[in-house]
C-alpha cells in the first residue's frame, strides 16, 4: 500500500484483465452461438494485462495509492483476478452477468465504462489487446465512453502531478503523448518485465476484496450488451487449416536470390 | 479423502513452472557447461521469495509450509536440479537449522538474509571419513576463554564458497558423554572467520551449476554464543533436519523424473526413424508409460510424507520411502529418456543428458539407499 493524503495525493488506479483462452491449447468457437468455446481450453490471463498490472504496480510503488482489478467475464475469471492479486493489486471489481455473454468489443467497452463510472480513478491501465479476439480497440473505446484522454501503445509512461507523458510506440520509434489525468492508459509488452507472485502475496489474495457486480448493480443497460445486441457478428468460422510443410532453399550458389524470390513473392520486400 | 492441491499451492506450483520454463531453461545449460553458479537465476528466486517459503512472515519468509517448498523443488528440478538443489540447500540446511534451534539473537542476525535469497547458508556435517554416520564426527570445538576452537574437515558441503555465502553451520565434538559417546554440537561460522576457509572446489558427475567445496577449519575461533540450539543436541537436531530434507529431496528426484517425461514427449512427437514418429512405436510408448508411472508414484510418496510432517504425525518411514522411491524413478526415467533421445541423449545440448548425469547423486545425497532402506527396517522393527 503506499503512502495515502501526501502531495501528490495518492493514485488510484484501475487495471483491466481478461480472462482468455490458453494460447498454448487449441481454442474453438462454439457451433450453436459462434463464440468461445470456454470448455474448450484453459483459462488464463491475457498475457498483456499481466504488463498493464506490473505497470499499475509500478505506478504505485513511485506514487502511492491503490490498483484496483477491474474484469468483466464469467465466474471463470477468478482465476485472472486471484493472478492479478497475486501479483499485488489491492482488490478487485468482478462483472458477471449472463447478459453479457457474447458482447463485442464495442459493448465490453460500453459496460466497463459503467462499471468505471462507479470508481473513483485517476488512471485506467489495459493491455492493448487480448490473444483471443485480438480487436485492440476496447481501450480506445473505452476512453470515448468515458470521455477521457487515450493513451495506447504505451512503451513508457511517466506521471508527474497530473500530466501524464507516454512513449506511443511506433513503426519507426515511438511519439511523445501528454496528457491530463484521469486518463485511459493501454501498455505494450516492451514496458516492463511482469513479476511473479510471491508466495506471501499468493496467500494474501484470497483476503482481498473482490466485488462483484450484475449489469444491475453497474447500471448496465440490458438493451445495449449480449450477443443479440451485439454491433458485429460471426458469420461463418472455420478452423484454421494445418499449418504446410515450410520451404528448403538449396544453396548451389543462388541461395540468396531464391530466398529473396521467395521474400517478394511474399510481398515481405 | 482431500483431492489435489489447496488454491495457493497449486499457484504456487503454476508460478515456479513458468519461472523454471521461462528463467532457467534457456540459460542453465551454459552455465552447467562452464560449471559456473548462477548468481542472476539464484538472485531471481530469491525476489519470488523461493528462499524464504517455509518460514514466518515476522522472519522474512513468505509464511508458507514444507510443502510449497517441496513443490517449488520439484517444478525446478523439471528444468534443473543445480538450482533447484541450491534452493533445497539453502532453505533446508542453511536457514532451517537456525529457524528450528537458533537463538532469538541468531534468528534476527540471519534469518532476513537467507530468506531473501540474498544470503546463503550452508550446512556442515559430512566430514572425509563419514556422512550419516554423524557419530563418528571427528571435527572437534573446544571451549577456550568464551569462544569455541574449531579443528577439522567438512566435505561436499553445498553453498559453502559462492560470493554470497554467510554462514555455515557445523556439526563437532564439543567433549565426551557420560557413556563414553562424544557430545556433538551444531556452531555457527560466518563466512570470514580467520581459520575457516573453503577448500578445493570439487569436479563433479553432474550439479555443475551448484556449488559445492570442502570446509577447512584451522583453529578457527567463534563467540560461544554461536552455538546452535542445545550443547550437546547437534547430532539429534540433525537428524531432524535430514529427515525433513528427505522429503525434499524426494520432491527434488519427482521433477527430474518427471522432466525426463516432458523431454520424451517432446522428442517422442519430433524425431521420425523409419517414416513414423517414434512414439508411434510401442517400445517408445511402453518406456514413457513407465517412466510417468515411476514419477506419478513417487510424487504420491512424497506429497504423503509431507502431509503427515505438516500435521505433525511421525513420518520418519514414509520420508525415507519416499526418498528411495523417487530417487530410483529419477535413475530410471533419466536411463529411459537418454535412451530415447538415442545418440542425442549423449550430447550436453540437449537437457536429459543433463538429468542422467544429476539423477545419479539422488541415490547418494541426505542418506543413500542403503541408509533408507536400513531406517525403513528398523521402523519395520526389524533387529538391529
Amino acid at each position: 500500500m503506499g503512502v495515502q493524503g501526501g502531495w501528490p495525493p495518492a493514485m488510484n488506479i484501475v487495471v483491466l484483465v481478461k480472462q482468455v483462452p490458453d494460447t498454448a491449447t487449441e481454442r474453438k468457437l462454439s457451433s450453436d452461438d459462434k463464440t468461445l468455446d470456454r470448455a474448450a481450453s484453459d483459462g488464463v490471463i491475457n498475457e498483456l494485462d499481466e504488463y498493464a498490472i506490473e505497470e499499475a504496480l509500478l505506478l504505485r510503488e513511485k506514487h502511492g495509492g491503490e490498483v484496483t482489478v477491474l474484469t468483466m467475464g464469467p465466474d471463470q475469471a477468478t482465476d485472472s483476478i486471484r493472478k492479478a492479486l497475486s501479483m499485488g493489486a489491492d482488490k478487485a471489481v468482478h462483472v458477471n452477468d449472463e447478459a453479457l455473454h457474447g458482447s463485442d468489443a464495442l459493448q465490453t467497452a460500453y459496460a466497463l465504462s459503467r462499471a468505471l463510472g462507479r470508481m473513483e480513478f485517476d488512471l485506467v491501465v489495459l493491455g492493448s489487446e487480448s490473444t483471443d479476439a485480438r480487436t485492440g480497440v476496447v481501450g480506445a473505446a473505452l476512453a470515448e465512453y468515458l470521455e477521457l484522454p487515450q493513451l495506447t501503445l504505451a512503451g513508457k509512461v511517466d506521471i508527474e502531478g497530473r500530466a501524464i507523458k507516454v512513449q506511443r510506440l511506433t513503426d519507426y520509434g515511438y511519439d511523445v503523448v501528454e496528457a491530463q489525468l484521469p486518463a485511459v492508459v493501454s501498455v505494450v509488452e516492451k514496458i516492463n518485465e511482469p513479476r511473479y507472485p510471491s508466495f506471501k502475496l499468493i496467500m494474501q489474495a484470497k483476503k482481498k476484496p473482490v466485488e462483484k457486480l450484475t449489469i444491475a448493480d453497474a447500471e448496465i443497460d440490458a438493451a445495449k450488451v449480449g450477443l443479440a445486441n451485439a454491433t458485429t457478428e460471426t458469420v461463418d468460422f472455420a478452423p484454421a487449416p494445418p499449418r504446410a510443410a515450410g520451404t528448403i532453399v538449396k544453396d548451389e550458389g543462388d541461395g540468396g536470390t531464391k530466398v529473396a524470390d521467395f521474400l517478394a513473392e511474399k510481398k515481405f520486400v | 479423502m482431500p483431492h489435489g492441491l489447496s488454491t495457493e499451492h497449486e499457484e504456487l506450483r503454476r508460478t515456479v513452472e513458468t519461472f523454471a520454463r521461462e528463467e532457467v531453461a534457456p540459460v542453465i545449460g551454459d552455465y552447467y557447461e562452464r560449471g559456473a553458479f548462477p548468481y542472476d537465476i539464484v538472485a531471481k528466486m530469491g525476489r519470488m521469495g523461493l528462499f524464504g517459503l517455509p518460514f514466518p512472515e515476522e522472519h522474512g519468509g513468505m509464511g508458507g509450509d514444507y510443502f510449497a517448498l517441496c513443490l517449488a523443488l520439484e517444478e525446478l528440478a523439471r528444468v534443473d536440479s543445480s538450482v533447484a538443489i541450491t534452493l533445497e540447500a539453502g532453505v533446508s540446511l542453511g536457514a532451517m537449522p537456525i529457524y528450528r534451534f537458533g537463538s532469538d539473537e541468531q534468528k534476527k542476525t540471519w534469518l532476513p538474509r537467507l530468506c531473501s535469497g540474498e544470503a546463503l547458508g550452508a550446512f556442515g556435517l559430512t566430514e572425509p571419513g563419514g556422512g550419516s554416520d554423524a557419530g563418528a564426527t571427528r571435527t572437534t570445538a573446544r571451549p577456550v576463554d568464551g569462544e569455541w576452537v574449531i579443528n577439522g574437515t567438512k566435505s561436499f558441503i553445498t553453498n559453502s564458497g559462492t560470493d554470497i555465502t554467510v554462514l555455515v553451520t557445523v556439526t563437532a565434538v564439543t567433549g565426551e558423554r557420560d557413556n563414553g559417546r562424544p557430545e556433538i554440537s551444531a556452531i555457527l561460522v560466518p563466512a570470514g572467520t580467520p581459520g575457516f576457509s573453503v577448500g578445493q572446489k570439487y569436479s563433479k558427475v553432474g550439479w555443475n551449476a551448484s556449488d559445492t567445496n570442502e570446509l577447512v577449519f584451522d583453529d578457527c575461533r567463534v563467540p560461544q554464543a554461536n552455538l546452535v540450539g542445545e550443547r550437546g543436541r547437534g547430532y539429534a537436531q540433525f537428524l531432524r533436519i535430514l529427515d525433513e530434507g528427505r522429503i525434499a529431496i524426494a520432491a527434488l528426484s519427482v521433477g527430474l523424473a518427471q522432466g525426463c517425461v516432458d523431454e520424451s514427449l517432446r522428442y517422442a512427437a519430433e524425431r521420425e526413424t523409419f517414416g513414423k514418429h517414434i512414439g508411434q512405436y510401442q517400445a517408445i510408448q511402453f518406456k514413457i508409460a513407465d517412466m510417468e508411472a515411476r514419477a506419478h508414484t513417487a510424487r504420491l510418496a512424497y506429497y504423503d510424507a509431507a502431509s503427515r510432517m505438516l500435521a505433525g504425525e511421525p513420518f520418519k518411514k514414509q520420508a525415507a520411502i519416499a526418498k528411495l522411491a523417487a530417487s530410483n524413478a529419477a535413475m530410471d526415467n533419466s536411463r529411459d529418456a537418454t535412451q530415447i533421445f538415442g545418440g542425442y541423449g549423449f550430447m550436453n545440448e540437449y537437457p536429459v543428458g543433463r538429468f542422467y548425469r544429476d539423477a545419479k547423486i539422488l541415490e547418494i545425497g541426505e542418506g543413500t539407499s542403503e541408509v533408507q532402506r536400513m531406517l525403513i527396517a528398523r521402523e519395520l522393527g526389524l533387529p538391529t
